[in-house]
Formats: C-alpha cells, sequence, structure tokens
C-alpha cells in the first residue's frame, strides 16, 4: 500500500508528461510519414513558442497573448518549411535532413540572442496551474487535464485526416508522393498543411509542458523533442494513434525512473541512492535502440521493403 | 598501385604539409599573447581538434553513406579516458574532490619520471592513443545492433547513443572514475610542451594539436585511398550493387564506424589537451550539429573541405565575427544589435545560406590538389589562347 501511494505520484506526471509528448510527437510523425523527414528543428519551435508566451504575456492579458502565440508559432512553422525544405524538394534526404539540423541550430542561436541565455520564467496560466487535490495527492489541474486534451486533440486530429479532403489528400501523399502529384492533388498546401498542424499541436504542447517548469532556456526544446521523435518511432512512424501510445510509454517509464531512488527505497529493496534519475533521458533511446533492432517499423508502422 | 603522376603529388603534398607544419611552429614563437593575431593561434589550435572531428565523421558521413550523429559522443570517451590517464598522482586527489579517484596511474607522469622529456611525450602518445582505442571499442558495441539501421534511424539512434554517454559518464556512482558531473583538469596541456634548445624556449602549444590532426588525417586520407576507402565509396553509392559485387555490407560499414570514431576519440583527447579541461556537459548534440555544419560547409565528401571548413567555422566564430558579439562590428557601433550571442545568430544565418543554395559547401567532393591542378590547366589555356 505504502509503495502504491510513492508510485502513484510518478505514474499521474508520467501521463500528464505522456500528453505534452504525444502533441509534439504527431507534428514529426505526421512530417514524417508525408516528407520522410526528421524535423529536427520541431522541438525548438516547440521551445520558440514557449519563449513567445513569455514575452507576450508580459506586455499583454493573456486571452490575447494564448492565441496570438497559437498563431505565430504556426506562422513560424509554415515559414520554415517554405523557406528550408521547400527549395530542397528534390535534394537527397541527407540535404534536407542537414537543412533541419540549420534550421535547429539557428533558432537555438537566435533563442540565445533574444534571452541573453538566461532562464526565463514562464507565466502561471491562472486555472491550469491552480492546484488540486487527485485521488487523496496535491497536484496541479494542468496535470490531470493534459492526457484528457491530448486525447480529445487526437480524436479530432484522427476525424480531420479520414473524413476530410485535406486529410484525405494528406494520405494520399503520404503513400505516393509523386502519384498524388498525378491525381491533382497540390503537394505544397498538403504540406503546409502538415507543419501547420503539426505546430498548432507543438503550440499547445508547449502551454502544458512548461506550465509546469521552472522555466525556458533556448536548449529546452532539444530533449522534450528529440523524446517525442523517439515516441513516434517506437509507435511506428507515420501511424499517429502510434506516436501517442509511444509518448504516453514514455512518458510514464521516464517519471518512474526519475522517482526509482525513491520508490526503490520506499519497497525496501535499496538503502541507498542509486542516482537511476540521471539515466531518465537515456532510458528513451535504450528503448529506441531496443525497438528499432527488434522491430524497426514500430509497434503499428507498415512493412517497407527495399527495392533495387 | 601508385603510378608516377600519383606518386609526384603525394609528394607535392607531403612537402607542403611539411612546411606547413614548420610554419606553424614558427608562428608560435613569433606571436605573443598579447598581441591581436594571436587569436590566429587559437583558431589554428582549436580548429585542427575540430578539424579531425570533421575529418573523421565526413569518413562516415560523407565516404561510407552512414549518417551518424553521435560524434560528440565518441568525442567524450575520448577526452575523458585521456584525461583519466593523464592526471599526475599529486593532483589526482585535489581534482577528484568528491570521490576516492580509482585510474590512479598517469602515462605522462610514469614516462616522464622514467625517461625525461621523451618519456612524457610518450605517455601523452600513449594516452592518446587509448582515448581513441576506448572510443573505437565502444563504437564496436554500438555498431552491432545500431549499423543494422537505415539513414535517419541510425542518425537518430547514434544521437541517443551519444546522450546514453554522457549521461553515463556523469552518473555518481561512476564518480570514481569520471569524477561525476565534475570537470577533470590538471592534466598534461598542450601548452605545457615547450623545447629548450641552447638556453632558449621554443612553445609547442599549437605545433601539437596540429601534429596530432595532421598525422590523423593522413592516415585517414590513405585509408579512404585504399581499397576499404573504395569500398566505402561504393556502399554509399549503392548499398545493393555494392553487396551484389561482393563487398561485405556489414564488415565495411563497422570498419568505417569504428575507425571514425577512433579518430573523434583521438579529436576529443585533443580538446581536452587543448582546453586543458574535460567535461560531460560540453559534448552535448549542439557540439555534433557543428561539426557536420563543418563537414557540410566545406564539402561533404571532401577532406580537404572538411579541414577548410572547420577552420573557417573556428575562425569565424571565435575571431572574425567577435565584434558582432562586443559592440562594434567593421566599423559600426551598436552595441543594442551587437550584444552577446549576435555572433552566433548572424553565423547560423551563413550557414543555414551555405545549406540552401550552395549545397555543394566549398569544395563540392574535390579535394583541394585537385582544384589547383584544375586551375592550373586553366590558367595555361588562357595562355594558349593569349599567344594565339
Amino acid at each position: 500500500m505504502n509503495v502504491m501511494h510513492t508510485v502513484l505520484p510518478y505514474i499521474i506526471s508520467g501521463i500528464s508528461v505522456g500528453g505534452q509528448y504525444a502533441l509534439i510527437a504527431i507534428g514529426y510523425t505526421m512530417v514524417y510519414g508525408i516528407l520522410r523527414l526528421i524535423n529536427f528543428a520541431h522541438g525548438d519551435v516547440f521551445m520558440v513558442a514557449g519563449l513567445m508566451m513569455v514575452y507576450m504575456a508580459a506586455s499583454m492579458p493573456l486571452y490575447i497573448a494564448i492565441p496570438l502565440m497559437i498563431v505565430l508559432t504556426v506562422l513560424l512553422g509554415f515559414a520554415i518549411e517554405r523557406v528550408a525544405y521547400k527549395p530542397l524538394r528534390t535534394a537527397p534526404r541527407m540535404s534536407v535532413m542537414i537543412s533541419a539540423i540549420g534550421v535547429s541550430y539557428l533558432l537555438q542561436n537566435l533563442a540565445l540572442y533574444i534571452t541573453g541565455g538566461l532562464n526565463k520564467n514562464y507565466p502561471t496560466i491562472p486555472w491550469i496551474s491552480d492546484r488540486i487535490t487527485v485521488l487523496g495527492m496535491e497536484t496541479t489541474r494542468v496535470t490531470v487535464i493534459t492526457p484528457f486534451l491530448t486525447i480529445a486533440l487526437v480524436i479530432a486530429l484522427v476525424l480531420l485526416i479520414n473524413h476530410t479532403k485535406i486529410g484525405m489528400a494528406m494520405r494520399a501523399v503520404s503513400v505516393d508522393f509523386d502519384t498524388a502529384q498525378l491525381m491533382g492533388i497540390k503537394i505544397n498546401n498538403v504540406i503546409s498543411a502538415t507543419f501547420i498542424i503539426g505546430t498548432f499541436l507543438a503550440a499547445i504542447g508547449s502551454m502544458l509542458f512548461f506550465t509546469s517548469f521552472p522555466g525556458i532556456v533556448p536548449t529546452s526544446g532539444g530533449m522534450p523533442g528529440l523524446k517525442a521523435f523517439v515516441a513516434a518511432v517506437f509507435g511506428g512512424i507515420g501511424s499517429i494513434p502510434g506516436a501517442v501510445i509511444g509518448a504516453f510509454i514514455i512518458g510514464i517509464c521516464e517519471s518512474i525512473i526519475k522517482g526509482l531512488d525513491t520508490i526503490l527505497i520506499v519497497s525496501g529493496s535499496i538503502t541507498d541512492q542509486i542516482g537511476f534519475a540521471t539515466f531518465s533521458d537515456a532510458f528513451t533511446f535504450i528503448l529506441l535502440i531496443v525497438i528499432l533492432v527488434f522491430k524497426p517499423t514500430g509497434l503499428f508502422g507498415e512493412k517497407t521493403t527495399d527495392k533495387v | 598501385m601508385l603510378n608516377k603522376k600519383d606518386n609526384k603529388k603525394s609528394f607535392i603534398s607531403l612537402i607542403s604539409v611539411a612546411l606547413f607544419l614548420v610554419l606553424v611552429i614558427v608562428l608560435d614563437q613569433v606571436i605573443k599573447p598579447t598581441d591581436k593575431m594571436s587569436m590566429l593561434l587559437t583558431v589554428l589550435q582549436k580548429g585542427s581538434v575540430y578539424a579531425l572531428a570533421a575529418v573523421s565523421m565526413n569518413l562516415l558521413n560523407g565516404f561510407t553513406g552512414l549518417f551518424s550523429l553521435g560524434h560528440a559522443g565518441f568525442m567524450l570517451i575520448g577526452a575523458y579516458t585521456y584525461a583519466i590517464f593523464s592526471i599526475p598522482a599529486a593532483a589526482r586527489d585535489t581534482v577528484y574532490q568528491y570521490y576516492d579517484a580509482v585510474v590512479r596511474i598517469s602515462f605522462p607522469e610514469v614516462f616522464g619520471n622514467a625517461m625525461g622529456g621523451f618519456g612524457t611525450v610518450l605517455g601523452v602518445t600513449l594516452s592518446v592513443i587509448l582515448a581513441g582505442l576506448a572510443a573505437a571499442l565502444l563504437a564496436y558495441l554500438i555498431g552491432l545492433p545500431v549499423l543494422r539501421l537505415k539513414s535517419d534511424y541510425l542518425a537518430i539512434a547514434t544521437l541517443g547513443f551519444a546522450e546514453i554517454i554522457r549521461a553515463v559518464f556523469q552518473w555518481s556512482k561512476l564518480g570514481p572514475v569520471t569524477n561525476g558531473s565534475n570537470l577533470l583538469k590538471s592534466f598534461t596541456r598542450t601548452s605545457s610542451f615547450r623545447l629548450v634548445v641552447g638556453g632558449k624556449t621554443i612553445t609547442l602549444a599549437t605545433f601539437v594539436p596540429v601534429l596530432i590532426a595532421t598525422v590523423s588525417i593522413i592516415v585517414i586520407v590513405l585509408l579512404v585511398n585504399s581499397t576499404y576507402g573504395r569500398a566505402f565509396k561504393a556502399i554509399r553509392d549503392d548499398e545493393v550493387a555494392a553487396e551484389a559485387m561482393g563487398i561485405g555490407l556489414a564488415k565495411h560499414k563497422m570498419i568505417s564506424f569504428v575507425v571514425s570514431s577512433f579518430f573523434a576519440g583521438v579529436s576529443g583527447a585533443t580538446m581536452a589537451m587543448v582546453l586543458s579541461i574535460a567535461q560531460a556537459s560540453n559534448f552535448k548534440a549542439a557540439m555534433t550539429y557543428e561539426i557536420l555544419l563543418m563537414v557540410v560547409l566545406g564539402g561533404i565528401g571532401s577532406i580537404t573541405g572538411s579541414i577548410i571548413g572547420s577552420l573557417l567555422f573556428v575562425a569565424a566564430s571565435e575571431w572574425w565575427l567577435r565584434g558582432l558579439d562586443s559592440g562594434s562590428f567593421l566599423g559600426i557601433n551598436a552595441p543594442t544589435i551587437f550584444r552577446n550571442g549576435f555572433r552566433l545568430v548572424v553565423f547560423s544565418v551563413i550557414i543555414m545560406i551555405v545549406v540552401l543554395f550552395f549545397r555543394k559547401g566549398i569544395m563540392g567532393d574535390r579535394e583541394l590538389p585537385d582544384v589547383i591542378a584544375g586551375w592550373k590547366k586553366k590558367l595555361a589555356k588562357k595562355k594558349e589562347v593569349a599567344s594565339k
């Protein structure tokens, strides 16, 4: 009972973090599904969304700042695609990936310049950062809301992809780029739409993520970005439900590993701190390598064969 | 087999490399640390570290077509291995403030005590080679599962391993070996290399890293020009076709990965020597990205390109664009715009321009001697036309 009581908070915060990763992971998985590109800049867009919120909340009321932040982030995502990826559409994949790394480097340096490298405190958003009591333990409201909000957004997205014209176009482009073009689909619009949806979700994710964090630095986007990407790979890249499930698994595992020392001490297995928390980030990558070695297409990925 | 023309070419290349090394020694004596030009020495020191790292990454990304992003991790192993085996016994306990150091042997000290100055050099060499071997061994172990992956998956898996390596080295339980998340220092630095000839001291602070980088890069060039190198290029151009031609994919990919990591380790060790500290938190993914951008800047698949790219990268970020950070640049005074970090912004914009519009980089996939030969031909043609 005592052990359960220690584990529960970690699981709950894990589910919450998992939901936030899921919102970022969708952006990765959709872009990869269509462009076959790891959008390395996605994590940094997420960070920029956080920074924009910091600056805007300081000069305007929240009910303007939040929608404006989302709109600007979406515009940023759109612009990145148009400027950095579109000219390279016929280039080898490595070039596009390098361009993505370049954008990531640029965004980080830009953030470093603007913030001066200082830790920026995220504004407190009323209501969602209120403290509440769930199942006999105190937590913030955002922790409880995140998974539900994530699932609601994902359902909306799946509906969009399965039942609208643009969704159908996205599916067509992800199956076969060239044929879709021949069928009269304007692939540039479809790709832009993908980036817009992806960055929109990342903007919402950043609001939920940074609310429960002490602050933002220019490198804040890197780790969550990479983890969300791993989640997308874990679930089978290109699959939205896969990315969400992957993100929840990674979030929960990571949170438990962070608290593993405490949990094991309470349960009496060990007496000293071992320092498992150091490996909470590394664990994600161990998971990635295990899944890539044993099931390279992820949990829900399609099988592909190499053609000469 | 080398024919006569190639022989002549490599002879000229060797002579120019030797001349360059002599020039470095001379520069080291002429330029005083207080001079404005002393930045040149810094650029040469750091540049050679990055040049080696970039060339070794190019061996993997450019010549074998394996898009790996684990370089910072292997450099970290190199830096730490070198540092751990080079801290003198007297300084060991001050460095390992919070832990009881396990490794207590310092090669430069042991050999130095036994054989004097030559022994120190031998010890440092041994530590550097050990650093490379440690990185290579780990690369072998990582390569077993990872090298089966394709392009972007490989990139993300190697990036992940680099992060794991960093986490492991900072783990408090490994403190007695790695000093946990604290830095390692007090080991033999490049600035401690000096010769005393006839009462005069000759500093070799710049010469040592340049020499290490030069020797390593020559080895990589020899490898690239060997049958192995040809096999690497075949794999890069078409894996399936290469396999059909009888090239063992797994074996050659592994060789490329291990050799590349070995030299990444050596460059990490050199970096520790130049900076005189080794700290795991410096070896982030951003470092790998920077090295990758140097390779891109110089041209993927060109060794001299990587060298030029990294020297330019280091020179621009450490020297030429410094003014952007400190208030005035090219005579323009605007402290509100030119403040800390602006240099990096300008720099990343330049890199984005190169990536987008000059995708081949400075050299494309050609090498410097070929480019110069091309110029000569053009000049000769012009003369011919003019004489007619």
